[in-house]
């Protein structure tokens, strides 16, 4: 036998390995029809003959058929999502073929759903800690194009803010408000086993919206430390796990198409003066030459700059399972014209999973695929706030062909006034930004049940999620806004490449009353990016800064050992406790490593025998957890090493004649580590009337130790005099309430009604390597309008990000007294009472968090026709209102040799001169918002076709209820300055099922 | 179990061995970054590390003209040493005005209403704290006992000790500047690793001692004046730091020290290697590396030292109005700083003193809005144009090339002069200085005086070197900073000027390290 031969078999028997499936031979069929309890017919259902892979899938008359039994007798399992998993036994013989019919009962409380959880899935009845999971019937319906907005409302303790309208852009999601304050708020996101990388890629807006939501089987929530520990130092603001959907063995070919098309359009203007009440104010209070300046137009610059945006989103997918190899790929083209002129996005996407089991069931694979091209144009957001503040009286176009044509504020010499504000138009078609992003996100997981042992299983996941971006931004050289460079032509590129391998042995078994499910296993992740370096250059070729003198590249690797054990006594006392020990390249050897313990402990209270008899109570579960978790995300890969940095060309010094790149020592923290949080969560499931009215209730307290935050060092201790170090604490304590009620379930007609809220305080404790009360704090919250001024600050015993600001003055008609010191008029409470307003009279007061948020929904069926809503509020949030404060007094409108238009909001103030740290401007702008509503018709299939059709008429962001004065009160971060307005969406949805 | 089990356990066996070979991807360090120990090992890389001790001066970042900054807490650009030194020294004084009421810290400054809070006095703390924590690393690295354990040639050695000298130098000018502002500093030397410590409080007598006796060590090893490449210190660069630490002595610890002072501003002027710029206005331009006056500058370049700070702001900033930033050689002003008054009267002949430097066009003399521009004199004394009138070398116009000379000739005739005046040194001779001071100023001799008193040498200081760091320290020295004694516009809050407290001829010690030190105590009054 020489080698090449034994290459040849090793080839053939690796492929009968895959092919082993399809030697099964045809000897009986089933076939039959699924129904609800009513007799509508469930499309989807899953019927599988237990023990074996083989199986089908209900089509649009709720049939199914399957071929190819072996004789023989089985237990036939019907499930379907949402219902009660019920079975038939049954006796096949040679040849025959038997009809099974079944009704299923529908789960209201969905007490037997599967639920993904860190390393495994469980069911719902079983869960321990605060995990809330949705699938594609709770998804939001509609144009969404990123899958945080699938469940944005849906779930308490949840929020999600996105960030603006621009196309594709991301969302804030903050998983019981937070417990960093300098390190990384946001969740871990782990996708089909493959934790992700939250700080996206240059060049893309979002870094999650890789992911088709459509592809998307189920979202789920670990929320507090009990469930989320498993996943140790990066899971203290919670873990969201995406699941995407797969193929299911012996189905036949299933096609979905579905297409939705959407009409976006701006749902307010910031309001500004037109163009004759400018006048007018000009006319008033304009120096001769400043009237002048006034021009003839009556130009309304938010209405050039915006559109009306459309929006497709077209996917298709083919899924089944040829012979026993289950298989679903997905194809997406979508594609976006915002409604900021010029801004678009359009994605190409392609999802495969394959999932094939062999012999009998003990070696399982499953493989998922995803890759995505995007291209994206950004429009000059910078647009947007010169629309604003544009003078209306000046025409778009001037009379010559300087600056593109456009009408430019210019010096005496004919040259762009600097200091004056861009015409918008000029801004958004002199600048072409455009980037591509492609991006590959895939795994390969092996599931091997020991023949010997069955009860012991090993896995194996291997994964990576590789991206690479490259983007261009010219501006002409004759665009005034880069006129005094000449231009730009530059470009940047940048790969990312994160690795994954875990493995992990499982052992589950049940002895009598007693029921085990053990988990260790390891894990590596390791996550690098590159960035080459680039000059930045003008239109003609002329560098103006001088590329770095290397190119960009950080790495990092996380290597943990996890494991966890569930023990459950009489189906009712059910036992977590976990343990993961993450070892960290960020941190030094000597705090690299960090143990992160959980338990948790629940009690199916309505299963007591002593609970039988307890009238309309059908579930009643008390849940108790505690665990701690931790953060590394610190934007940063080696905090802990004393690093020497290059200076740049550009900031050399000279010695004689000669220029010296400069060498720096950077400041660092040697003994820097996570920060850890502790949680605890009280929570009771409950159910009444059968589960039709159904909930849960959760109390919680998280403590943050260690914090990282970024404080002032002891002068001359580091390198600097502000460093990212373990300080301080912090503290969530927060309710959550979800509730679902059945209202009407007739054959005809169902009403279902949701809601959840949730109360959320936050408080930082301590922020100083010595508690002290006095701390000042640490300024935070930049604001336009001036250089360097700050609006917010942490402070021990406050909200971070509380406002800090000067307290107003009202006269007796309600207006706000201008603060004029050299006349002697106070504008601001004079809190310390020296006389004087200074910097210590400012007060700390509200905070941008909602003190409670709030999500609703409903959904109505008659017949075919389908009809819901999903609303979303905030109570107690605040907003500073950047936009007001920047154009509400006198001298702000009077710029050198220009003017700039003001708000409506300078008829309140009168004020002369800026009064930006006045508290005047912060709002309260709690709002609730009508995100979602639609109505459906099912056509169920066309003809005598066996092609179905849906059709739903969506409307997003349909309205808003809100004191606020802005644009918008909904602004992650809490400072308000001319944010791309979310549009308001309308949309139809197509769905067609082959 | 059959062969394919055999060949999936066997599977699993290798994956178990392969993770264990993963741990070595704990220890990653940046790869492109240098650590200290790969710094100093290269005698070619000591260079640049000092460089960056005297571009600390200048510069705010690693990335010109911002990025990388090297302080925090402060927008980057306002954080430039020159910058928030020239802030603290001329406009809490009669000098100079800012319109930039909006910005936070500019309304205290104006008003000298400093509290312990002012972002501006933050900035200047931390900029010095920041020079010293990088010289004391230099210092410490460069030591005789790290050299030798590097074996480096006799030649690199030498190179190496020369710039450990200048870098001792840099770290006594930062300390007389504490000295200077703040007076009770944290004290840190070289023996001092940076970590988690909290260093002690030195007290304004015990630091003028050791200001004293790290300049008086270091100016004997130093280079001798007009010896060393341009930018870098020399003796002539100790010795001005020493005439003005003894000048102020009596502020400093209540001493009289002006024998010590005179003789230090003479040893300057004997040195003979500096002679008065012929033109007054030339040392304030884009070429003024030519200026034979200049002891020692702080460089800047409109392309390869670009900074938001230093002469950039300087320039900038004294432009609004109808001014021509044409004429200053920049491309737009950034309409921020003025002169009171008050300043103005201290010229008393606006035609023949050729330091008369206004701009009037479109401004007027008096102030009634501080945040406007036009009110108040502009002065046209820093431009980025050389001698011929040509613009510096950025064609875009935001950066410029002036130097600025923290120290030069004339500062020492007026020290000389004002110490001769006070007891040490001869008077007589002071006059004749003063008077070649003015005879430059009025291109011949009708300026000249026939005798000079203190108030005098106040004013000729004021005339002769405003807008350079010194009017604060001046005007202390002279009892009228606080008080009433002298006012002027905006002074204590009102347009008249009014008498302000005297805990202010101290800053204070910022708030935030009062919190993160716990060691310090505040400066008596805040």
């Amino acid at each position: 036998m020489n080698h090449k031969y034994l290459r040849v078999k090793t080839l053939v028997s690796m492929l009968s390995l895959l092919l082993l499936p399809a030697m099964a031979w045809a000897q009986a069929s089933i076939s039959g029809k699924v129904t609800d309890k009513m007799g509508d017919e469930l499309i989807g259902a899953s019927v599988l003959l237990e023990g074996t892979t083989i199986g089908g899938i209900t089509d649009l008359d709720g049939s199914y058929q399957i071929n190819n039994i072996p004789a023989g007798s089985y237990n036939v399992i019907f499930t379907y999502v949402g219902y009660i998993k019920d079975n038939r036994t049954i006796t096949l013989s040679d040849g025959q073929s038997l009809i099974v019919n079944m009704d299923l009962a529908e789960n209201v409380l969905m007490l037997n759903e599967a639920v993904v959880v860190g390393y495994g899935t469980t069911q719902t009845r079983d869960l321990t800690g605060a995990v809330t999971s949705l699938n594609t019937e709770d998804f939001l319906e509609g144009n969404v194009n990123t899958p945080e907005q699938l469940i944005t409302g849906k779930v308490a303790g949840v929020q999600i803010t996105s960030n603006g309208g621009a196309p594709g852009s991301g969302s804030r999601i903050r998983v019981r408000g937070g417990s960093s304050l300098n390190a990384s708020n946001d969740p871990l996101i782990v996708i089909d086993g493959v934790p992700v990388d939250n700080d996206g890629i240059a060049g893309s807006a979002n870094a999650l919206n890789l992911i088709n939501p459509d592809d998307i089987e189920s979202i789920t929530l670990l929320k507090d430390a009990s469930a989320a520990a498993i996943y140790g130092s990066r899971a203290a603001n919670g873990v969201l796990i995406i699941t995407t959907k797969k193929g299911v063995a012996g189905d036949q070919l299933r096609v979905t198409f579905g297409s939705n098309n959407a009409v976006t359009t701006i749902a307010q203007y910031t309001p500004v003066m037109s163009a004759d009440e400018f006048r007018a104010f000009v006319n008033e209070f304009g120096t001769p030459t400043q009237i002048g300046l006034l021009g003839e137009a009556n130009t309304d610059w938010q209405r050039e700059i915006f559109r009306l945006g459309f929006a497709t989103n077209n996917d298709i997918s083919f899924s089944g399972g040829i012979k026993n190899l289950p298989y679903r790929l997905g194809l997406e083209y979508y594609s976006e014209s915002g409604i900021l002129q010029r801004s678009a996005l359009s994605r190409y996407g392609a999802s495969l999973n394959l999932s094939p089991k062999y012999f009998d069931n003990h070696l399982s694979f499953d493989v998922n695929g995803k890759y995505s091209y995007t291209n994206n144009f950004f429009a000059n957001q910078g647009a947007i706030g010169a629309a604003v503040g544009f003078d209306p009286t000046q025409p778009i176009n001037s009379d010559n062909e300087n600056y593109g044509g456009y009408y430019e504020w210019v010096t005496a010499a004919g040259v762009p006034n600097v200091l004056a504000a861009r015409n918008p138009l000029g801004l958004l078609y002199l600048r072409d930004d455009e980037s591509n992003v492609y991006r590959f996100l895939g795994n390969v997981a092996v599931d091997y049940k020991f023949h010997f042992l069955p009860e012991l299983r090993a896995n194996l996941n291997v994964g990576g999620d590789f991206s690479r971006s490259n983007g261009t931004v010219f501006v002409p050289e004759f665009a005034a806004s880069d006129f005094n460079r000449g231009g730009v032509n530059n470009q940047y590129e940048q790969e990312k490449n994160n690795k994954l391998l875990e493995f992990y042995l499982n052992y589950a078994k049940t002895f009598d009353v007693h029921k085990f499910d053990v988990i260790g296993g390891y894990s590596y992740q390791n996550w690098f990016t590159f960035s080459p370096a680039f000059p930045d250059v003008n239109v003609a070729g002329d560098t103006i800064i001088v590329a770095d003198p290397f190119p960009f590249e950080t790495e990092n690797t996380l290597i943990s050992f996890f494991g966890r054990i569930n023990y459950t006594l009489k189906e009712r006392y059910l036992l977590t406790a976990t343990l993961r020990n993450d070892a960290s390249s960020r941190f030094s050897p000597a705090n690299r490593n960090g143990l992160f313990p959980s338990m948790a402990f629940a009690w199916r209270i309505t299963e007591e025998s002593f609970m039988q008899n307890t009238g309309s109570l059908s579930n009643l579960k008390l849940r108790l957890g505690w665990g701690v978790t931790g953060q590394q995300d610190i934007f940063n890969n080696y905090p802990y090493i004393a690093n020497y940095s290059q200076g740049t060309g550009t900031a050399a010094y000279q010695f004689g004649n000669q220029f010296y790149y400069v060498l720096r020592p950077d400041g660092y923290d040697a003994n820097i580590k996570w920060e850890e949080t502790t949680s605890y969560n009280i929570g009771l499931d409950f159910g009444f009337n059968n589960n039709r009215i159904n909930g849960s209730l959760d109390f919680y307290k998280k403590i943050t130790d260690d914090l990282l935050a970024t404080i002032p060092v002891a002068a001359g201790t580091n390198f600097t005099n502000q460093i990212l170090t373990n300080v301080g604490s912090l503290e969530n304590t927060g309710v959550e309430l979800m509730l679902g009620y059945l209202a009407i379930d007739k054959d005809d007609i169902t009403f279902e009604i949701g809601a959840n809220a949730t109360w959320n305080e936050t408080e930082i404790t301590n922020l100083s390597l010595v508690p002290d009360p006095e701390n000042p704090g640490v300024l935070v919250g930049g604001v336009a309008g001036g250089v360097g001024n700050t609006i917010q600050i942490h402070t021990v015993g406050f909200t971070p990000f509380t406002f800090f600001a000067f307290e107003q003055l009202y006269d007796d008609q309600g207006n706000p007294i201008e603060h004029i010191p050299t006349e002697g008029q106070l504008g601001y409470v004079d809190q310390n009472g020296d006389g004087v307003i200074t910097a210590d009279d400012r007060v700390r007061s509200f905070n941008p968090q909602p003190n409670v948020f709030a999500g609703l929904y409903a959904n109505l069926r008659v017949k075919k026709w389908r009809a819901g809503f999903t609303m979303r509020a905030e109570f107690g949030n605040y907003l500073y209102n950047n936009v007001a404060s920047q154009r509400s007094f006198r001298n702000g409108s009077f710029g050198p040799n220009t003017l700039n238009n003001l708000s409506p909001a300078y008829y309140e103030t009168n004020f002369r001169g800026t009064q930006l740290l006045s508290d005047h401007y912060i709002e309260n702008a709690s709002f609730a918002r009508m995100d979602n509503m639609f109505v459906g018709y099912n056509f169920g299939n066309l003809g005598n076709s066996s092609v179905g059709l849906t059709l739903t008429a969506i409307v997003q962001n349909a309205f808003i209820i809100t004191g606020y004065s802005g644009l918008d009160p909904e602004v992650a971060g809490g400072i308000d300055n001319a944010i791309y307005p979310r549009p308001r969406v309308f949309s139809i949805n197509l769905n067609l099922r082959i | 179990m059959n062969i394919k089990s055999i060949s999936i356990y066997a599977g699993l066996l290798g994956v178990a061995l392969s993770l264990g070979s993963c741990f070595k991807d704990l220890d990653l360090e940046p790869p492109y970054g240098l650590n200290a120990e790969a710094v100093y090992s290269d005698p070619n890389n000591y260079i640049h590390v000092l460089a960056k001790l005297y571009a600390g001066l200048a510069t705010t970042g690693n990335d010109g003209p911002a990025g990388q900054g090297d302080i925090a807490g402060i927008d980057e650009g306002f954080s430039s040493y020159l910058r928030v030194h020239w802030n603290l020294q001329v406009l809490t004084t009669d000098e100079a005005i800012c319109a930039w009421e909006q910005d936070p810290g500019i309304p205290e400054l104006n008003r000298v209403s400093i509290t312990a809070l002012n972002e501006w006095n933050q900035a200047m703390y931390y900029r010095i704290f920041f020079q010293l924590a990088l010289c004391n690393e230099f210092i410490r690295q460069s030591a005789d006992s790290r050299l030798s354990e590097r074996g480096f040639s006799t030649a690199d050695v030498d190179r190496i000790v020369e710039m450990r000298n200048e870098a001792r130098f840099l770290r006594a000018l930062s300390y007389y500047h504490a000295l200077d502002l703040f007076g009770n500093v944290p004290f840190i030397t070289e023996d001092d690793v940076p970590g988690a410590f909290l260093p002690p409080q030195i007290e304004r007598p015990d630091l003028f001692n050791w200001v004293e006796s790290e300049l008086l060590a270091v100016a004997a090893v130093m280079r001798d004046p007009g010896t060393h490449e341009y930018a870098r210190a020399d003796k002539a660069a100790a010795w001005m730091t020493l005439a003005k630490l003894y000048l102020n002595a009596e502020v400093y610890v209540g001493q009289n020290r002006y024998t010590d002072a005179a003789n230090f501003a003479k040893q300057v002027i004997d040195a003979g290697v500096y002679n008065l710029d012929p033109n007054y206005e030339h040392i304030f331009l884009a070429d003024n590396h030519r200026s034979p006056e200049i002891i020692f500058p702080v460089a800047f370049d409109g392309l390869q030292t670009k900074t938001f700070g230093g002469t950039t702001y300087l320039i900038h900033a004294s432009i609004g109005g109808i001014l021509d930033p044409d004429e200053y050689g920049v491309n737009v002003g950034w309409i921020g700083l003025r002169s009171t008054p008050e300043f103005v009267d201290q010229f008393t002949d606006s035609v023949g003193d050729g330091r008369y430097l206004f701009a009037k066009d479109g401004q007027t003399r008096e102030i009634d809005e501080v945040a406007q521009f036009t009110e108040g004199y502009a002065v046209a004394k820093w431009r980025n144009v050389d001698r011929d009138g040509v613009a510096g070398s950025d064609p875009v116009g935001d950066f410029v090339d002036t130097d600025f000379p923290l120290y030069r000739l004339a500062d020492a005739y007026l020290m000389y002069a004002e110490a001769a005046l006070r007891g040490g040194g001869d008077a007589g001779l002071g006059l004749n200085y003063v008077n070649q001071l003015r005879e430059r100023a009025y291109g011949n001799t009708s300026g000249n005086v026939a005798s000079i008193d203190l108030d005098f040498i106040l004013a000729e200081r004021c005339r002769e070197l405003y807008w350079e760091n010194h009017r604060r320290t001046d005007l202390i020295r002279f009892g009228r900073f606080t008080g009433a004694d002298y006012l002027w516009s905006y002074k204590g809050g009102v347009k008249e000027g009014a008498s302000i407290a005297n805990h202010l001829n101290l800053f204070p010690i910022p708030a935030s390290d009062i919190i993160a030190n716990p060691n310090l105590k505040q400066n008596t009054g805040y």
